[in-house]
């Protein structure tokens, strides 16, 4: 096979040459606006250890959970055309069920009534227990995913505040926050070593597993695949419950942070950020085709368009309004409607540099 | 006589691919033109620059001897260039007289009585078996084709295009489109047809223009183009494989109890009554009868495609279960489905994965093919099948039909099957390539494999079968071998006369 020369026009084919563009804006934006945007700085915290901190650091710790999310939500989308809305619900129960494990039905426990592994365990597993209740409903009964996941999206903050009859429970242990801030000695957020750790796992199963080609076959043409030996009601299925083991550990790390959990405002519109996260990587949300690292990289996107609006005191009201300018623009542009525009202007750019060669 | 449409010195390329370079095309009025050539000669495209889907690189359109620009579909028939295309393109869930008159005014209030009485007119005019107001998803696909055509027609168009508009339809069917097609060549339409069918252009064409590789090769009428010197044209040799293949033929008596597969009592889900069935090792044999008669569903129901609900198969003599695509898969069962674009390819994939997908299954979920594996794989049966692609990363879709083809049978090579079952695998792509196919069945029946091969055009089962299961209304009723096998005893066998076939 012969090298194809790189070309300017191939650059808007790819699919993370959106995500990227947005980043690079968003960095020229604050660099031109205040530099000490991404000052890091390293300087101990309240228990004495050295910590990095700044703005980019923030971004990188807050963005860990979204990060999660996104690997997940790319599954989803690709096996089913279609997204789980329930992903902040989920992160509600899950939550709510660690606290509930480890404060063992006291709302300010003395000690921790339980090993925090089992307690997260048992998050995680009831996280994968609605991701199979959702896939159920999307994979064996042929519910549309928005509206199958509509009802764990309604239903899920009230289970949560059942498990803890309504109450708020506060963890004094400061174990238990190791997890969503940061381990004595370490200066790394936890939050990014938990989102690395997952990101090497997922790699490391896209390398040794036919994960992609199976959720990617099922996606595109369901018929095709099942002739070719494949379950596509299974292979959808197991999308949603990995959606939550994802959704899982990412209540274990937003319970962490806080040490205690308020129902409705925990991971509020999260799955929002997480489905504009797939969207920004490129893929389509129609199902098909996917790239886990597109979404990743779009979910730090988001997280970074989040923390300039802090930055710039946008008030928290306004927050959303702000946000969805940036998307609009955002999305506009990945359409392939636009690329296509895109493309067909540099290829006749080139066409006339040619000319005057000539 | 002022032609009605002329096409000059048109070319247009694709990233990689020159698609067309300098083609000329003419049609007079009242004149019924073939565009032949193979798969990826460039019919497609030259179509689709006429009917403003592409935008030409060069060239010049003159319609009615004005030079016209066409830049999008909607104005190629607002100039009076309507299409027909080879997959259904209209709504199977709106109503027939519905999918005739939508998109085509801007009209906010619809007359739905007088639509009604217009789609009915035209209908019965055209002596098309259908009402207005019934869903056309419910008419068989040789119907919807025809009101495809009625609606087209029934907007006054100077230039009808029919883009290989007979590849599902049987006999009677494609009788009644020829019919149609002459009435309205008497009313002075000039037509384009594009068709793989030889047959078919000596039938009703006047005309023949034939491409090769993106250019042009010439144009001729019916009389001075005989079939075999159309066919070197097309495929720019000369050519006579057609007659080879018949010779090739290994006439032996199969070891009888070698059966490779054995079926008693099948049937499934779909309507077709129990049959029984046994293929040998190095057996090609066929299921024949008319669209409709179950064929496809016996097959399936052999690789366990349809829900099974009955009978016992053997695979080597021991009894298995099959009841879904991978238990058949499993025993060495390999199925190239009908519907290629429904049911074979996975269009977003490259060749490279549709071509490894199917034996990457059988291997399982945890033993991924690595890169270099994957793609020596694809490279080698991209080169042992002549698959035209930019490289094994192009996504399928994009590949001519003729070519997807090759890369779906590819896939089932790919997994060496002791028995290969083929629906169709002809339909709808070049002569080239279908003589390429029927090679590769006989090749690998002499390697000792068996195989079902299915066919709408019973020529091309008589050469390649040596035993043909004669089908009617879903049921088995005949078998058909040896000096049975010709045109008339089939015909007969099919139609279900007595054996005289007095009809």
């Amino acid at each position: 096979m012969e090298k194809t020369k790189f070309q300017v026009k191939d650059l808007f084919k790819n699919q993370f040459m959106i995500p990227l563009a947005a980043l690079l804006a968003l960095v020229l934006f604050n660099l031109i606006m205040d530099p000490s945007f991404f000052a890091i700085t390293f300087s101990p915290n309240a228990q004495g250890t050295m910590v990095f901190g700044g703005q980019l650091v923030t971004i990188i710790d807050y963005g860990s959970e979204l990060a999660l999310l996104a690997m997940g939500m790319a599954l989803v989308t690709a096996a089913s055309g279609g997204q789980d809305i329930s992903v902040g619900a989920g992160i509600a129960v899950s939550g709510s069920l660690i606290l509930r494990v480890l404060c063992g039905g006291n709302s300010r426990p003395e000690s921790l009534q339980a090993p925090i592994f089992v307690a997260v365990l048992c998050g995680i597993l009831a996280a994968m227990a609605i991701g199979a209740f959702n896939g159920m409903l999307v994979a064996y009964f042929k519910i549309q995913p928005m509206v199958a996941t509509l009802i764990m999206f309604t239903a899920g903050r009230s289970i949560a505040s059942w498990f803890n009859n309504n109450e708020l429970p506060v963890l004094t242990d400061p174990a238990f926050g190791y997890a969503g801030n940061t381990i004595p000695g370490c200066p790394i957020p936890s939050p990014v070593l938990i989102a690395i750790l997952c990101m090497i796992i997922m790699a490391l199963i896209l390398k040794f597993t036919n994960l992609k080609l199976y959720v990617q076959a099922a996606g595109i043409n369901e018929r095709s695949a099942r002739l070719n030996g494949l379950n596509p009601t299974v292979i959808k299925f197991a999308t949603y419950v990995i959606l939550g083991v994802f959704v899982g550990i990412a209540g274990f790390i937003k319970v962490s942070r806080l040490s205690t959990i308020n129902y409705t405002s925990i991971a509020k519109d999260i799955e929002m950020d997480a489905i504009l996260a797939v969207a920004l990587g490129g893929n389509p949300l129609g199902g098909g085709k996917f790239s886990i690292a597109a979404s990743v990289i779009g979910a730090y996107v988001i997280q970074f368009l989040t923390q300039t609006l802090y930055k710039f005191d946008v008030s928290s009201a306004a927050l959303p309004a702000y946000k969805a300018v940036v998307v609009i623009i955002l999305v506009v542009a990945s359409a392939p409607a636009v690329r296509e525009w895109f493309q067909s202007k540099f290829k006749k750019i080139k066409s006339n540099d040619k000319k005057e060669v000539a | 006589m002022e032609k009605v449409l002329e096409m000059k010195g048109i070319c247009k390329s694709f990233p990689g691919v020159k698609a067309l370079s300098d083609v000329n095309f003419s049609l007079n009025p009242g004149e019924i033109h073939a565009l032949m050539g193979e798969n990826g000669a460039g019919k497609s495209t030259l179509i689709k620059v006429l009917t403003g889907v592409y935008s030409k690189d060069e060239g010049e359109i003159i319609l009615d001897g004005k030079a016209v620009s066409i830049g999008s579909p909607q104005d190629a028939q607002n100039k009076g260039i309507s299409t027909v295309y080879q997959e259904i393109t209209l709504c199977p869930n709106l109503t027939v007289a519905e999918n005739m008159y939508i998109g085509r005014d801007k009209k906010v209030i619809q007359n739905w009585k007088k639509m009604n009485e217009g789609a009915n007119w035209m209908l019965k005019n055209l002596d098309i078996p259908a009402t207005a107001t019934q869903q056309l998803g419910d008419c068989s696909l040789a119907v919807q084709q025809m009101v495809a055509i009625a609606r087209a027609v029934d907007m006054d168009c100077k230039v009808l295009i029919l883009d290989e508009p007979t590849s599902s339809l049987d006999e009677q069917e494609v009788e009644k489109l020829f019919k149609l097609m002459r009435d309205l060549k008497a009313k002075g339409v000039g037509i384009i047809f594009v068709t793989h069918f030889l047959e078919q252009v000596y039938e009703v064409c006047d005309k023949i223009t034939v491409l090769r590789d993106g250019k042009f090769v010439g144009e001729y009428t019916v009389a001075e183009c005989p079939r075999v010197q159309l066919v070197s044209k097309m495929l720019g040799k000369e050519f006579d494989d057609l007659a080879e293949i018949k010779e090739n033929k290994v006439e032996e008596d199969v070891d009888i109890d070698a059966y490779v597969f054995e079926a008693e009592g099948l049937t499934s889900d779909q309507g077709i009554a129990p049959f029984d069935f046994t293929i040998s090792k190095g057996e090609v044999n066929g299921f024949t009868g008319l669209l409709g008669s179950g064929r496809s569903e016996c097959v399936r129901a052999i690789f366990g495609a349809d829900r099974v609900t009955g009978g016992t198969v053997k695979v080597n003599g021991k009894t298995v279960k099959i009841n879904k695509p991978i238990d058949a898969m499993r025993n060495g069962i390999a199925y190239l489905p009908e519907d290629r674009k429904g049911d074979g390819i996975v269009g977003e994939l490259s060749v490279r994965e549709n071509i490894i997908l199917a034996l990457q299954v059988m291997k399982g979920f945890f033993k991924p093919f690595s890169k270099a594996e994957a793609n020596k794989f694809a490279d080698e049966y991209i080169k042992l099948l002549g698959i035209k692609t930019a490289s094994a990363d192009t996504p399928i879709k994009s590949l001519s039909g003729g070519n997807q083809q090759k890369c779906i049978v590819a896939r089932w090579l790919l997994t060496h099957p002791q028995y290969l079952i083929l629906d169709e695998p002809t339909r709808g792509i070049d002569v080239g390539t279908k003589v390429d196919i029927q090679k590769l069945v006989l090749k690998l029946a002499s390697e000792g494999v068996a195989v079902t091969f299915i066919s709408s055009e019973t020529d091309e089962m008589l050469r390649t079968c040596s035993r043909l299961v004669v089908m009617r209304d879903r049921k088995v009723v005949g078998e058909l071998k040896g000096a049975d096998l010709n045109q008339n005893k089939i015909m007969s066998t099919i139609a279900g006369g007595d054996e005289g076939g007095e009809n």
